[in-house]
């Protein structure tokens, strides 16, 4: 039984010096069998197997993660939230996790800091600006809230941005999706694997599969390093290593795994109350609750797995932040580091069934998954638990490829690519 | 950032170049009787290995010429370089 977080228990433990917090999840051993196994503990993992256990009552089931929980991506992405995409198919899919936001830390009782300050895409050329006010269009067929702003209007919303005309990339305009904006990404891996865990769930860390054993056509289980684990059901979620664990089960899978990079500055007073992105010159800011800027670029062209990315990439976006923002000029950089991002070819998500029975893939999230991942989670449960995708998540099939169905959001969505 | 040693100019930054993917995906001979699977097949599916992997790489601000690479993508580590039609080295 978990306790309930609430002001009481805050200072019922101060009084003891806040030593006798209890364990958020436990440390268990595997069991020698699971009705399921996602591989992955991540933020999309583990609401997986929180909303497995939730929702379709499986709660013999366990999660694996090679690392610590929440280290992968989840503790590396730029924490932005938004649901403006231009397709229905994305828009459906974002927007409905935009919604399960909006009451996580009421439901997980575990404060996601979920922050709605607003998200706003600038257009620096004419394309941008016919771009975004077809996007704004889009998503106000869609339900999803979205408003064209003149320069102007993007100058008083965020004071500190240099609209000149003289700049290089100059503000032509932009999009503001009040909905959107910020969340604390490890509360949110926290917060999934406390509840996971307290329904019955086995987070076990330092756990690396090794291999996926198939009779057939069916999954049997998996190796991994701390043995063989019996399950009919494999969900995999292990974002930029997903080929990797594709090709143990003689899966291709139709991604590229390339180094995105992100960096902080030192913390400073607030200074910027919104997201602002600018996808034209690759450059993302937002203020994070201790005061440093976070700043957001784009990958590298070639596959890797370094989670490092190469230095012109940074120094090409502070280029373009120090442009827009020449309050920024003397701010020094605390932190840069990069992760592995599985990029699909029409940059949309997988969360599909696949050709092996009993094995799910959920990837390709490329530059963009930390917004979606309490939608993802709870629509890869659906897909995992009826053996059928949601409704929600049907368009995001690997067979889309095959059919040639895709979800064209390259560029299209004003997302990082 | 690495340094990459085209055949054509010598050592020169990483940044000068253009990463153009797997490198020995043969276009269909004859396209008009490939599956709607073979297709897809070809044109989406990626080895996309974790270790030594064959790739294609432009100079781009530079000789503008193509060439292979053998390189492993865990650590970067560039293992051998060779022109377009030259036959690739064992691993």
């Amino acid at each position: 039984m978990r306790n309930k977080y609430s002001v009481f228990s805050l200072i019922k433990n101060a009084l003891s010096y806040h030593e006798n917090w209890q364990r958020a999840w436990k440390d268990p051993n595997p069991k020698k069998e699971y009705d399921a196994v996602i591989v992955g503990g991540g933020g999309h993992g583990l609401a997986t197997a929180y909303y497995l256990a939730k929702k379709y009552k499986m709660n013999n089931i366990a999660v694996v993660e090679k690392g610590w929980i929440g280290g992968g991506n989840t503790g590396r992405n730029t924490t932005i939230i938004r649901s403006n995409y231009l397709w229905d198919a994305s828009a459906g899919l974002y927007d409905h996790a935009l919604k399960i936001w909006e009451g996580l830390s009421q439901e997980l009782n575990y404060n996601v800091m979920f922050s709605q300050r607003g998200v706003m895409n600038l257009a620096h050329n004419l394309q941008d600006v016919r771009d975004l006010k077809r996007r704004t269009h889009a998503n106000r067929l869609n339900g999803i809230d979205a408003v064209y702003l003149s320069t102007e209007e993007v100058k008083k919303f965020c004071p500190i941005i240099n609209t000149s005309p003289d700049i290089r990339y100059p503000v032509l305009g932009g999009t503001l999706q009040r909905r959107a904006g910020t969340a604390r990404h490890d509360a949110v891996a926290w917060g999934y694997a406390r509840g996971a865990d307290a329904m019955g769930v086995d987070i076990i860390q330092n756990c690396e599969v090794k291999g996926i054993k198939r009779n057939g056509d069916s999954v049997e289980g998996i190796e991994t390093t701390k043995g063989f684990i019996k399950t009919k059901k494999v969900g995999v979620v292990a974002a930029g290593h997903s080929s990797v664990i594709a090709n143990m089960a003689g899966l291709r899978l139709p991604l590229e795994s390339k180094p995105l990079q992100a960096l902080v500055s030192e913390p400073v007073k607030p200074i910027i109350d919104t997201v602002v992105m600018s996808n034209a010159v690759h450059a993302y800011v937002s203020q994070s609750d201790k005061g440093e800027l976070v700043i957001g670029a784009g990958t590298d062209d070639y596959v890797s797995y370094t989670q490092k990315g190469s230095h012109q990439i940074v120094e090409g976006t502070l280029n373009a932040i120090l442009e827009l923002y020449p309050i920024f000029s003397r701010m020094r950089m605390l932190r840069q580091w990069g992760g592995i991002v599985d990029i699909c070819p029409d940059a949309s998500p997988i969360l599909s069934k696949t050709s092996i029975k009993g094995l799910y893939f959920n990837c390709g999230w490329g530059t963009g998954g930390f917004k979606a991942t309490p939608g993802s989670g709870d629509l890869f449960a659906h897909t995992i638990a009826n053996d059928e995708p949601h409704k929600l998540n049907a368009a995001f099939n690997l067979n889309r490829f095959v059919s040639g169905d895709l979800v064209d959001e390259h560029g299209a969505a004003a997302v990082a690519h | 950032m690495f340094l990459i040693n085209c055949p054509y100019c010598g050592e020169r930054d990483q940044q000068e170049f253009k990463a153009g993917g797997e490198a020995h995906i043969e276009r269909p001979k004859q396209p008009t009787e490939l599956s709607d699977d073979e297709w897809a097949e070809y044109l989406f599916m990626r080895k996309n290995i974790k270790g030594v992997q064959f790739e294609r790489w432009n100079h781009a601000h530079g000789c503008r010429k193509w060439f292979n690479m053998v390189r492993d993508t865990s650590n970067d580590e560039i293992k051998a370089i060779y022109k377009m039609g030259e036959k690739p080295p064992a691993q």
